[in-house]
């Protein structure tokens, strides 16, 4: 009972599938497209949109890059990456630089996507109303007639009980002007960079739901006049390679209380230290060091 | 059926359809950029782009409709073959293939509801070339402005006065193709 | 000095050849052989061809040796394996008419043409360890008797002749394919159906008790249960008609529920149904029990609120292949969003606090 799958494990009429709905979803940016997602060989949850979505697009020139919370090297990031070897034969990399298609769960990379470049979410919840409205039937609606007021009326609800929007991940979006869409859960200290010269790619397996945003798309954090929205980190510079403008991990050291920040973007910390950066708690970069 | 029907496919499925299938992305995320699309030799008069596109796109599930001279036996056979795609008249189609005169008008085409704007047709319009000049294109997908020799404005406009209902189209001529999706705003060159 | 943890790979590796050798247990012990476990384990064979929605005794056999006996893992196994399967094409609807019955039951009539026929159940079993079994028990042989040959009308029927109970409207439009199309809602009941047959016994069985106890109370009696094997036709369009390409197990309940009337139509019995791979009553009663509740609207009944009635709800809570994923997943990391809460909340204590003590804070 052995089995040799398909290219990039798909059979070719779900990839059709979705190919045709990252078209609408391009056409239509930040609108979510339903698809027959299928069972993928590892549980919905655990990145099986971004995996389908990723599988639809590769081609065997390229090559892969997969990140979760930024790392390259966090399990279920390195289960993914081997996935992709094993059923599409694709190269993979750590570089950013160097990958056609990366698929992320959590972050943006650091280090500017370019035009030939692919970014791929993973999406958990893809509709950024279902936390206010559980029913997919009148969210469907709310979008459909372009009625945000109840997203609205929740931040101002944040801002009048805490005096500040109490979200800070998932932080939701309007996309051109017209659909309110969930970035998938990337610290809101990424949302900026969401209007990219890349092609980004949403996919959440579970939901059936893909969303796409063509490059250069307007994409706003939701706000208002007098309680802007503002992307925040820790305020600290890297340990490792001194940056002070990349998103941190705090990570816990001792029993007493000590710890350290370090960049969440794993390939852009070791590349500044390959550069020669070196942080307050950081050793000079040696390659294989670490 | 014509042997025609038979030969002109890909060559290595899978592969084939993944490299094209990055191109036709290509051109729907940046509208107006001019990309090659090759894999699939169709019978005359579907242009190479065309074809490939048929073949990277359609399969049992999406209705086509064929407009004017490309509405022939050669094509019909080889679309069947290949794809298993039905045919249908323009008000129920997912793709329609056909040069501009023939695919007109627009307003029978389906543009999607409100609640579902992605069941909005596909029109594949064939060309007699594809140049980045004439009408001047800006949103989604364009960092400043790009161009391209659209058959018509005031069609694409109104179509882009719909939004987010409407139609979305790829240009194909020979073995290039480019793309207008309805986000894209048409101004006057 | 803090070095990032590297190694993901190895660790992953170190762990899926300690899961096999877990798996295999105490090597000491004969290991257990698939066609063992599709014979004698042959509910839980069931339960994974119904839930994974592949008629394939074998293969969920070995997706329950490779899964340790998890069932709702080894139904995901069966699921992604189907998933990559091409299509040939699509069986004709089963008759269930024509089913070589083991088991057949009625709760509303005493007696019926053809007879009860009790089958291999545990119902009047008494729930006793049989310590038997333990030890290698010879099985003493079953008593046989002829088998009945013909058609095998339904219990309901009868009542359909005096028009007692409401007729299902027929259609020969082909139903949608619930793994081939994303769910849009409302969905029509063959989509229902095909959901129910599919979600997880555990939350249709709570799903359908629940009726029971008072919401969205439909007073099920069980109209028939039957269990047997239906052979499957394909249509042929090379041969223009169909063939028999095998046959299936089935078990199908269909209750009779209370009645409804209106000022046009006279009191009539209502029904619901259940169909399920393989024998897996508990299932097909309960999926039976959830699509009566599921079809108030259509009988002109009363929204009570209720979960059963709610067909958003149900339909997107019974995938346990979903569920447990989404579920499980919390266990990846999420320290990066955990970080941005962290520093929201530092921040905003920090700007509560410069507000109560506004001297200091100048």
């Amino acid at each position: 009972m052995t089995q040799d799958y398909n290219f990039a494990y798909l059979d070719e009429q779900t990839k059709r599938m979705i190919r045709r709905a990252i078209l609408k979803g391009l056409a239509v940016p930040g609108y979510q497209v339903p698809f027959a997602s299928r069972e993928m060989p590892m549980p919905y949850g655990w990145g099986t949109g971004g995996v389908q979505v990723s599988a639809s697009i590769l081609t065997p020139e390229d090559t892969m890059k997969v990140i979760d919370q930024g790392a390259d090297d966090t399990t279920n990031a390195v289960s993914i990456r081997k996935f992709f070897e094993k059923t599409a034969g694709v190269a993979t990399s750590e570089e950013t630089s160097k990958a056609d298609v990366i698929q992320t769960r959590h972050r943006i990379p650091e280090q500017d996507l370019r035009e030939d470049q692919i970014l791929v979410y993973q999406v958990p919840i893809p509709e950024p109303l279902r936390f206010l409205e559980p029913r997919e039937t009148e969210t469907r609606k709310m979008h459909a007639l372009e009625e945000y007021g109840l997203m609205h009326v929740k931040l101002y609800e944040d801002i009048s009980k805490n005096g500040a929007i109490s979200t800070s991940y998932a932080y939701p979006v309007k996309v051109e002007g017209r659909y309110v869409m969930d970035p998938s859960p990337i610290p809101k200290f990424d949302n900026p960079k969401l209007e990219m010269a890349a092609v980004q790619l949403f996919g959440a397996g579970r939901e059936q739901r893909i969303y796409a945003l063509p490059p250069y798309t307007r994409v706003v954090s939701l706000d208002f006049e007098d309680y802007p929205f503002e992307p925040s980190k820790a305020d600290h510079a890297c340990d490792l390679c001194g940056s002070d403008t990349s998103y941190l991990d705090e990570v816990i050291m001792d029993d007493a209380g000590g710890r350290m920040f370090v960049c969440s973007d794993t390939d852009f910390c070791r590349s500044r230290r390959a550069a020669g950066h070196v942080g307050a708690q950081g050793v000079p970069f040696e390659e294989d060091a670490a | 059926m014509q042997s025609t029907a038979l030969t002109g496919g890909f060559a290595k499925a899978p592969q084939d359809a993944a490299r094209a299938f990055r191109a036709v992305m290509n051109v729907m995320a940046r509208p107006g950029l001019i990309e090659t699309l090759t894999g699939a030799k169709p019978p005359a008069p579907l242009s190479d782009a065309a074809g490939t596109l048929a073949l990277t796109l359609l399969d049992g599930s999406t209705p086509v409709h064929l407009a004017g001279a490309l509405d022939c036996k050669d094509v019909r056979d080889w679309i069947t073959f290949h794809t298993g795609a039905p045919f249908t008249g323009r008000e129920h189609c997912a793709f329609a293939f056909g040069l501009w005169s023939d695919l007109l008008p627009l307003a029978g085409y389906p543009i999607g509801n409100p609640e579902y704007p992605d069941r909005g047709a596909t029109l594949v319009v064939e060309m007699p070339a594809l140049t980045a000049s004439g009408v001047t294109l800006s949103g989604p997908g364009i960092k400043d402005a790009a161009a391209l020799n659209l058959p018509d404005r005031a069609a694409f406009r109104a179509n882009a006065m719909q939004f987010p209902l409407g139609l979305d189209f790829f240009f194909t001529s020979e073995n290039r193709i480019a793309a207008l999706p309805r986000s894209t705003k048409v101004e006057a060159a | 000095m803090y070095v990032a943890v590297k190694g993901g790979e190895k660790a992953i590796d170190a762990a899926h050849a300690w899961l096999a050798e877990e798996r295999r247990g105490d090597v000491t012990v004969p290991e257990l052989s698939v066609a063992q476990i599709r014979e004698q384990m042959a509910l839980a064979v069931n339960r994974v061809m119904a839930e994974g929605s592949l008629y394939d005794p074998d293969l969920a056999a070995l997706a329950i040796k490779q899964a340790r006996g998890d069932l709702i893992e080894a139904i995901f196994l069966i699921r992604a394996y189907r998933t990559t399967l091409p299509r040939f094409g699509y069986s004709n609807p089963v008759d269930t008419e024509k089913m070589a019955c083991d088991r057949r039951i009625s709760a509303t009539f005493k007696d019926a043409p053809g007879g009860q026929v009790l089958g291999p159940t545990f119902d009047y079993t008494h729930r006793l360890l049989d310590f038997k079994l333990a030890a290698d028990g010879e099985v003493p042989e079953a008593p046989t008797r002829e088998t009945q040959t013909g058609p095998v009308p339904h219990i309901t029927d009868f009542l359909n002749q005096e028009g007692l109970i409401q007729t299902e409207p027929t259609s020969d439009e082909a139903p949608r394919d619930l793994t081939r199309e994303p769910l849009e809602l409302p969905a029509d009941r063959a989509l229902r159906l095909q959901s129910l047959t599919r979600g997880d016994e555990g939350f249709i069985l709570g799903m359908a008790y629940s009726t029971q106890r008072g919401y969205a109370r439909n007073h099920a009696f069980v109209g028939e249960l039957r269990i047997g094997t239906c052979a499957v036709e394909m249509d042929i369009p090379e041969l223009g008609f169909a063939v028999e390409i095998g046959e299936i197990e089935l078990t199908e309940c269909e209750t009779v529920n209370q009645f409804a009337g209106s000022k046009t139509e006279p009191p009539q019995f209502t029904r619901g149904y259940g169909l399920v791979f393989g024998q897996t009553e508990r299932k097909a009663i309960s999926m039976a029990l959830v699509d009566r509740a599921l079809r108030w609207q259509e009988m002109g009944e009363d929204n009570l609120g209720a979960a059963a009635q709610d067909a958003e709800f149900v339909l997107y809570h019974a995938d346990n292949i979903q569920a447990t994923g989404f579920l499980e997943h919390i266990k990846l990391p999420h320290y990066v969003d955990f970080q941005s809460e962290l520093e929201l909340v530092r921040k905003m204590r920090a700007d509560a606090q410069a507000q109560t003590m506004p001297e200091a804070a100048e």
